[in-house]
């Protein structure tokens, strides 16, 4: 921090000399750009943290995707949220055998699940999908976030259908190929769940015998 | 020790509000269990201990926190809460609240501040600080957030406080504003304050530190920052670290003029 510092009142030092000499003293030298305040704010972050646990300071790092959803949140320019909704989408692993449907039993479990990944949690732990925390799913369950929509009856609505079961699985994986900077986890990407687990969610969502279609 | 026995006890009996409150599962519900345990509000035992500690001479100095600083003066506990994180002269930087008290500890009381930063919440010497922010707090208890802006520290702070909240990250791509970016949302059945603006910042900042019935133990707002970063999968924010103070900045500036204080609160 007090490098910083420092360097901003070289910085300071500096601008005050060269308006000194363009003879235009009057316009004051602490003008601070708002990029000033992204240095700022980088170096700070960079500062702050400490690994624990199973958590190490590289989780950080931003990728392309992080750093303008950052910055631009939702109101992301059409050029880069195609760019990046493609991108997403062509990054999808698909299933190796072909098959969508899991069990819709172990996913309710799945989707239940909020654990994982902090520092307070075991690394041999399975992760959750914490999908609950955002999502209604079934009827039986009243305690369910509403970050994201409600998925009750999804399949009923949209129905079993191969297309369905694909966008759905791409979905978890990376729920940035249909709307970029989206408040859900890239499930699949950042190895959250494996296959095997996301398996068994969409068959939660989409099988008629999953109460989310049944009850 | 007969405190904590009394504190035990609060605690068993605000869990019997808890059983129909959360069965009633609804925010309703949980709304009125905090109406119940309002009346009587643990936290007034820290308050109670931390006024005594803030006049007990401690530490190799053997000196009291009297002339601590903490924005309105030396000594002036009353209203100073509301206004931090602000900057001071002393140590040239922006400080909230327990950083603040880490710096007085040390230049009064000789108490070393790393070492009290390194030490686990709820222990030692955390522990008296927890009572010192639920007293302090107190003393503002009713008044408006009315954090000073004019100095180009604290709008550097906001600035950066800004932009970590918005900084998304780690795993599950989160950050502040994936949870507490938007009006009326939830996570499973707890309200989430949207705090990028008015009232409801205040409502959300202005609650902490406090006290928690799950746990028994009074969280302050290092702590509860702490535990949001846990949940968004982020590495550990160090003690009083200054993306802990920036993010106070801004959600204490955010909450300027538009709600009172009601710390130390009492939360699930
Ligand atoms: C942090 C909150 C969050 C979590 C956790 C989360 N989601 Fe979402 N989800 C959202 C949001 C927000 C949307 C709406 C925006 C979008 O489409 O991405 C959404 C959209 C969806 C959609 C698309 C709905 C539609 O109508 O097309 C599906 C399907 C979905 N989520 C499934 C899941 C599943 C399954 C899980 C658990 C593995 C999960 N979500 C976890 C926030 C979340
Ligand atoms: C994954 C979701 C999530 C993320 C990300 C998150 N929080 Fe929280 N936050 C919560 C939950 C859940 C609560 C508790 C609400 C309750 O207990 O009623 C909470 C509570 C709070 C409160 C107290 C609100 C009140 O009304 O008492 C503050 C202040 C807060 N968070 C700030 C932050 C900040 C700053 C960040 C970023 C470092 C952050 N949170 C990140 C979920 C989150």
């Amino acid at each position: 921090m007090n490098i910083r510092i420092r360097q901003g009142a070289v910085a300071l030092a500096v601008l005050a000399t060269l308006a000194a000499v363009a003879g235009c003293a009057g316009t004051g030298a602490a003008t601070v750009t708002s990029a000033d305040y992204d240095k700022d704010a980088a170096a700070v972050m960079a500062a702050s943290f400490r690994e624990q646990g199973i958590v190490k300071t590289d989780r950080l790092t931003q990728d392309e995707v992080m750093v303008a959803c950052s910055k631009f949140g939702h109101s992301l320019d059409d050029d880069l949220r195609e760019r990046f909704q493609a991108a997403a989408l062509a990054e999808v692993k698909w299933p190796s055998d072909g098959k969508y449907i899991g069990d819709w039993k172990e996913g309710e479990k799945i989707a239940q699940s909020g654990r994982g990944l902090t520092w307070t949690d075991k690394a041999d732990a399975a992760n959750g999908g914490n999908c609950y925390n955002c999502h209604r799913i079934t009827k039986k369950e009243i305690s369910y976030g509403t970050i994201g929509p409600s998925l009750y009856q999804y399949g009923k609505v949209h129905g079993n259908t191969e297309t369905t079961q694909k966008y759905v699985w791409a979905k978890i994986w990376n729920p940035n190929a249909y709307s970029a900077c989206t408040n859900m986890p890239r499930f699949g990407t950042h190895g959250i769940l494996d296959e095997k687990q996301i398996r068994h969610i969409v068959a939660l969502l989409l099988d008629p015998k999953s109460p989310v279609n049944a009850e | 020790m007969k405190n904590s026995t009394y504190a035990a006890c609060v605690a068993a009996s605000a869990l019997m509000f808890a059983t129909p409150a959360l069965a009633d599962a609804t925010a309703d519900g949980i709304a009125k269990y905090r109406e119940a345990l309002a009346e009587g509000n643990p936290a007034e035992l820290w308050e109670m201990r931390g006024e005594e500690l803030w006049k007990e001479a401690r530490g190799p100095k053997k000196a009291t926190l009297e002339k601590c600083d903490l924005g309105q003066g030396p000594g002036v506990v009353k209203g100073a809460f509301v206004t931090l994180p602000r900057h001071f002269a002393d140590t040239n930087r922006v400080q909230d609240l327990e950083s603040r008290l880490l710096t007085c500890m040390e230049t009064l009381q000789g108490i070393p501040a790393d070492e009290v930063a390194k030490t686990p919440f709820g222990k030692g010497e955390q522990k008296n600080i927890e009572a010192l922010v639920a007293w302090i707090s107190a003393e503002s208890r009713g008044m408006k957030f009315n954090l000073p802006m004019a100095h180009p520290e604290e709008k550097r702070m906001y600035e950066i406080g800004k932009r970590a909240f918005n900084y998304r990250g780690g795993t599950h791509d989160f950050g502040c504003v994936t949870c507490h970016g938007e009006d009326g949302k939830r996570i499973r059945l707890q309200d989430l304050p949207n705090l990028t603006k008015g009232p409801d910042a205040a409502r959300g900042f202005g609650s902490w530190p406090a006290y928690r019935v799950s746990s028994g133990e009074l969280w302050s707002m290092q702590r509860r920052l702490n535990d949001c970063f846990r949940q968004q999968r982020f590495p550990y924010p160090v003690y009083g670290s200054d993306v802990t103070i920036a993010l106070s900045s801004y959600l204490g500036v955010t909450a300027n003029g538009t709600g009172e204080s009601i710390a130390p609160a009492i939360k699930r």
